[in-house]
C-alpha cells in the first residue's frame, strides 16, 4: 500500500516540524510513505478568491502527482477539503478526480478511520484547547458542530484523549472560526483580527496551556496574535502532540516587548 | 448612480470602536446560544430542517403555478391581488391604494420587502406619513438610520442611546436609559399613531397556496393592530414567500422563532383570510429580481430564505463588523447572496466579507448552503472583471510559481531568509497588512521538502535545491 504525503505548501515553506510529525504517525503505523516533491499548492487560495482560472492548472497537477496512490494523506482539513469538495468545480470532468477524492483523507480522519493507531502509551501532560479548525468541522465532518443537531464522532478529539496527562479544557464558544480565512485574513484585517483576538481569549479565559488545531494555517494566524500580544499559550498542531513533541512558547518575532512565559 | 461599497472599511470603521463591536458581538452570540438550546429540545430538529428545505424546493420549482392558485384563493376570500414586476412597481401600486383612500396616514409593521423597495421614502414624496410600529424599526425611524439586522432591526443600538433619541423626539426624561420606562413611552406613542391610521401596512411571513390566506409573525403585536384598527391593509410580500398547503406552515412556524431569537414560536403568529365586513384587505406580490435567481443554478435555493436572521447572529463576521457595514437592505450571508444578485458590482466586497467557516450553511433552517454560495459568487465576481487587479494579478503570479516546483522552492528559501534577516521595519509595515497586529511565523532553517530529500533520500524534481536549501539554514 502506497500513501501519498500531501503537504500544505505553507506546512512545507514554514511549519516543517508538522509534516515530519505527520511522516512520523504514518510511518510508525508501519505504512510506505512518499512524499512527490513535486506538488506545491492545492490552489485554494486562488480558488478561494474565485480565481479559478488560477486555480485549475494546480487541481490538474495534483491530479498528476497524487494519481498513483492508494491513500492520499494531508495534516490539513481545509486542503483536503478543497481536494474533496471543490477540486470539482476545477477539475470535474477528469476522470480521475472522483477516485481520487475518495482516497484523500485528513490525518485525523485517516488515523480515525482508515489506519487506527493506538496512542494510549504517549504522555502529553498539559491542559488543552482544542480549535475546532472550520473546514475540518464542516466540510470533512471531523466532528459535529455547535449549529446541527446531529450527532457525530470527534475525531480530532478522541485520538488526543488517548494521550496520557493531556486535559481538556471547555471552551466557551467550542466551535467558533479562528478568523483566517485565506486571503479574508489580509482582505478583512479588522474582522480577521477581532475574530482571532476573541479564539484567544477564549483559550485563555478557560486556562488552556497550548492550543491546539488540526490546521496550522488557523494557527499560523493566532499563534501571530499570540506572540504579539506576549500570551502564555502555546500552539501545537495535532500532529505534533500525537508524534511526542512537547510545546514552546515563543514570541521571538515579537516586534514588542516580551512578556511570555514558557510553558 | 450607486456607488460601490467596500465591506473592509466599514467594517474596520465599526471594530474601531472595540468595546462597542464585542458588546454587538456578545448580543447577538446571546441569541445564537438561545438558538442552539432551542434547537436541542427537538429531537426531530434536522428532520423538520430537511422537509422545510425539500417543501421551499418543490415550491421554487413550481411557483408559477402555485402562485396561481394562491391567486384564485385568495380573490375568491375577497382579497384584492397586485403584481409588481419591480420595487418601482409596487411602490406606485401601494401610493394609489392609499390615494385612492384620501389618507395621509400610514401604519407599517415590519417588512423587509417594503425596505427593500424603499417604500418609505416614496409614501413620503407623495405627502403620506409612514409610522414604522416595530419598536426597533420605529427607533431605527426616527434617528434616520436603516435595519442593521433583518430581525433585530435596532441591535446596534444602546438602550442609553435610545434613550436619548426618544427624549428628542417623544420628550421623555434625558439621560433615562431603563427598558421599561422607554417601552412604555413608545408605546404610548405608537398607539396614537395607531387609532390615527387609515391604512395599514404589514409584510408577510408566509402565504399559503392551498387556502389563499397569510400568515405575520411578530413579537409585539404591532401588525395586528395595523391590520385590525384602520379599514384598510396592505400586504406586501415578494414572490417567494408562498407555502403549498397550510399542513406545510406547521414545519415552518416551528423552524422561524427558534432560528430567529430561541422562541418556541413568535408571540404572535396571525392568519388574514380575508377582509374584514367594510373593509378592504390588498396583497401585493413583488418579483424584483427574484425570478432571475430562480433561473439561476447556482443561486436558486437561496429563495427559500424564510428571514430568520440565524445566519446574521451565527456569522463571525456580522457579529463583529454590525450589519451596516454590508451597506444593503439584507445584511449578513443571506444579504451577500442575495444584494450581488441585485446589483452585482456595488456589493461586489459582500461575497468576500466572509472566513468560509460554514456556520451559516449548518444554522440555516432550510439548508441553503451559504458559504457555497459566496464561494460561487467569488467566481462570478472574478469572471466579470470585477475584482480588484491587485488581487487578479497577485492569484494569477502565485499559480505561475505553484506551477514551478523548483522556482517555489526557491522563493520559499529565500522568503524564509529574508524573514530571518531583514531588518524588522522592513518586515513589519504598511506593505504588510499581516503584520500590524500580527507576527509572521518565525521562519525555519529548511523546508519539510529538504528536509525530506536529507533524511529519507526521495528521487524528486526538486534535486538539486538541497545544497541550496542547506546553506540557507543555519
Amino acid at each position: 500500500m502506497r500513501v501519498g504525503l500531501f503537504v500544505p505548501c505553507y506546512i512545507d515553506q514554514m511549519y516543517p516540524d508538522v509534516a515530519v510529525a505527520t511522516l512520523e504517525l504514518l510511518e510508525g503505523a508501519g505504512l510506505k510513505v512518499e512524499f512527490p516533491a513535486a506538488q506545491t499548492c492545492c490552489g485554494q487560495p486562488m480558488a478561494n478568491t474565485g480565481c479559478n482560472d488560477a486555480a485549475r492548472p494546480l487541481a490538474a497537477r495534483f491530479l498528476d502527482l497524487f494519481d498513483p496512490f492508494d491513500y492520499i494523506v494531508c495534516p490539513s482539513g481545509s486542503c483536503t477539503s478543497m481536494v474533496r469538495n471543490h477540486f470539482s468545480d476545477l477539475v470535474g470532468n477528469d476522470p480521475r478526480l472522483k477516485s481520487i477524492q475518495s482516497r484523500t483523507f485528513e490525518l485525523c480522519e485517516f488515523l480515525h478511520d482508515v489506519h487506527p493507531i493506538d496512542f494510549s502509551g504517549n504522555r502529553f501532560p498539559f491542559r488543552v484547547g482544542l480549535h475546532q479548525s472550520c473546514h475540518g468541522l464542516r466540510e470533512l465532518r471531523l466532528g459535529g458542530d455547535s449549529e446541527q443537531m446531529i450527532e457525530r464522532p470527534d475525531k480530532v478529539r478522541s485520538l488526543l484523549a488517548q494521550v496520557q496527562g493531556l486535559s481538556f479544557v471547555e471552551l466557551q464558544r467550542v466551535d467558533e472560526c479562528c478568523g483566517f480565512g485565506g486571503t479574508f485574513a489580509v482582505n478583512e484585517r479588522a474582522v480577521s483580527v477581532a475574530m482571532g483576538e476573541d479564539r484567544v481569549q477564549d483559550h485563555l479565559d478557560a486556562g488552556a496551556e497550548v492550543m491546539v488545531a488540526s490546521d496550522m494555517s488557523c494557527l499560523m494566524h493566532l499563534w501571530g496574535l499570540i506572540s504579539r500580544q506576549g500570551s502564555p499559550l502555546a500552539v501545537m498542531h495535532v500532529a505534533q502532540v500525537l508524534a511526542g513533541r512537547s510545546p514552546t512558547v515563543s514570541v521571538k518575532n515579537s516586534i514588542k516587548p516580551k512578556t511570555g512565559n514558557a510553558v | 448612480m450607486a456607488t460601490v461599497s467596500e465591506h473592509p472599511e466599514k467594517a474596520a470603521a465599526y471594530i474601531a470602536d472595540r468595546s462597542r463591536s464585542r458588546w454587538h458581538d456578545g448580543a447577538l452570540w446571546f441569541v445564537r446560544s438561545k438558538r442552539d438550546r432551542m434547537a436541542h429540545s427537538l429531537p426531530e430538529w434536522e428532520q423538520l430542517r430537511s422537509t422545510a428545505s425539500q417543501i421551499k424546493a418543490h415550491t421554487i420549482a413550481n411557483l408559477p403555478e402555485i402562485l396561481q392558485q394562491f391567486e384564485a384563493n385568495a380573490k375568491a376570500r375577497g382579497v384584492h391581488v397586485h403584481w409588481a414586476a419591480d420595487a418601482q412597481e409596487h411602490n406606485e401600486i401601494v401610493l394609489e391604494i392609499v390615494r385612492k383612500q384620501n389618507a395621509t396616514r400610514v401604519v407599517k409593521s415590519k417588512s423587509m420587502l417594503t425596505e427593500e423597495c424603499h417604500l418609505n421614502p416614496h409614501l413620503e414624496a407623495g405627502g403620506i406619513e409612514v409610522i414604522d410600529t416595530d419598536l426597533g424599526e420605529r427607533i431605527v425611524q426616527m434617528r434616520g438610520e436603516r435595519p442593521s439586522h433583518i430581525v433585530l432591526p435596532a441591535i446596534h443600538i444602546k438602550k442609553e442611546e435610545v434613550g436619548e433619541t426618544f427624549a428628542k423626539y417623544l420628550g421623555t426624561e434625558p439621560g433615562a436609559s431603563d427598558p421599561q420606562y422607554l417601552t412604555e413611552a413608545a408605546r404610548q406613542h405608537l398607539r396614537s399613531k395607531f387609532l390615527e391610521a387609515e391604512v395599514g401596512i404589514t409584510g408577510v411571513n408566509f402565504a399559503i397556496a392551498e387556502t389563499g390566506g397569510f400568515v405575520v409573525c411578530t413579537n409585539e403585536g404591532n401588525a395586528d393592530l395595523g391590520a385590525s384598527l384602520p379599514r384598510v391593509h396592505i400586504a406586501c410580500m415578494g414572490i417567494e414567500k408562498l407555502i403549498p398547503r397550510l399542513v406545510d406552515l406547521s414545519v415552518f412556524v416551528r423552524l422561524l422563532a427558534r432560528s430567529a431569537t430561541g422562541q418556541p414560536i413568535t408571540t404572535y403568529t396571525s392568519h388574514f383570510h380575508g377582509p374584514r365586513p367594510g373593509c378592504e384587505l390588498h396583497i401585493v406580490l413583488v418579483d424584483n429580481g427574484r425570478s432571475r435567481i430562480r433561473d439561476s443554478d447556482e443561486f436558486r435555493s437561496a429563495l427559500g430564505c424564510i428571514r430568520c436572521g440565524a445566519c446574521m447572529n451565527t456569522c463571525p463576521v456580522f457579529r463583529r463588523s454590525g450589519g451596516h457595514s454590508y451597506d444593503a437592505v439584507v445584511p449578513g450571508p443571506i444579504g451577500s447572496v442575495l444584494s450581488p444578485a441585485a446589483d452585482t458590482k456595488q456589493h461586489r466586497s459582500l461575497p468576500y466579507a466572509c472566513s468560509l467557516c460554514g456556520s451559516c450553511t449548518d444554522v440555516c433552517p432550510v439548508k441553503i448552503p451559504l458559504h457555497h454560495q459566496l464561494l460561487t459568487w467569488r467566481q462570478q465576481i472574478a469572471a466579470q472583471g470585477l475584482l480588484p487587479v491587485s488581487k487578479t494579478a497577485a492569484m494569477r503570479a502565485g499559480s505561475m510559481l505553484f506551477q514551478h516546483p523548483r522556482i517555489y522552492a526557491l522563493a520559499g528559501a529565500l522568503g524564509r531568509r529574508a524573514l530571518r534577516w531583514l531588518p524588522k521595519s522592513w518586515v513589519y509595515n504598511r506593505a504588510n497588512p499581516w503584520g500590524l497586529d500580527r507576527d509572521l511565523p518565525e521562519p525555519p532553517a529548511e523546508s519539510f521538502r529538504s528536509w525530506w530529500q536529507t533524511n529519507r533520500q526521495g528521487t524528486s524534481v526538486d534535486e538539486g535545491m538541497k545544497s541550496k536549501e542547506a546553506k540557507n539554514g543555519k
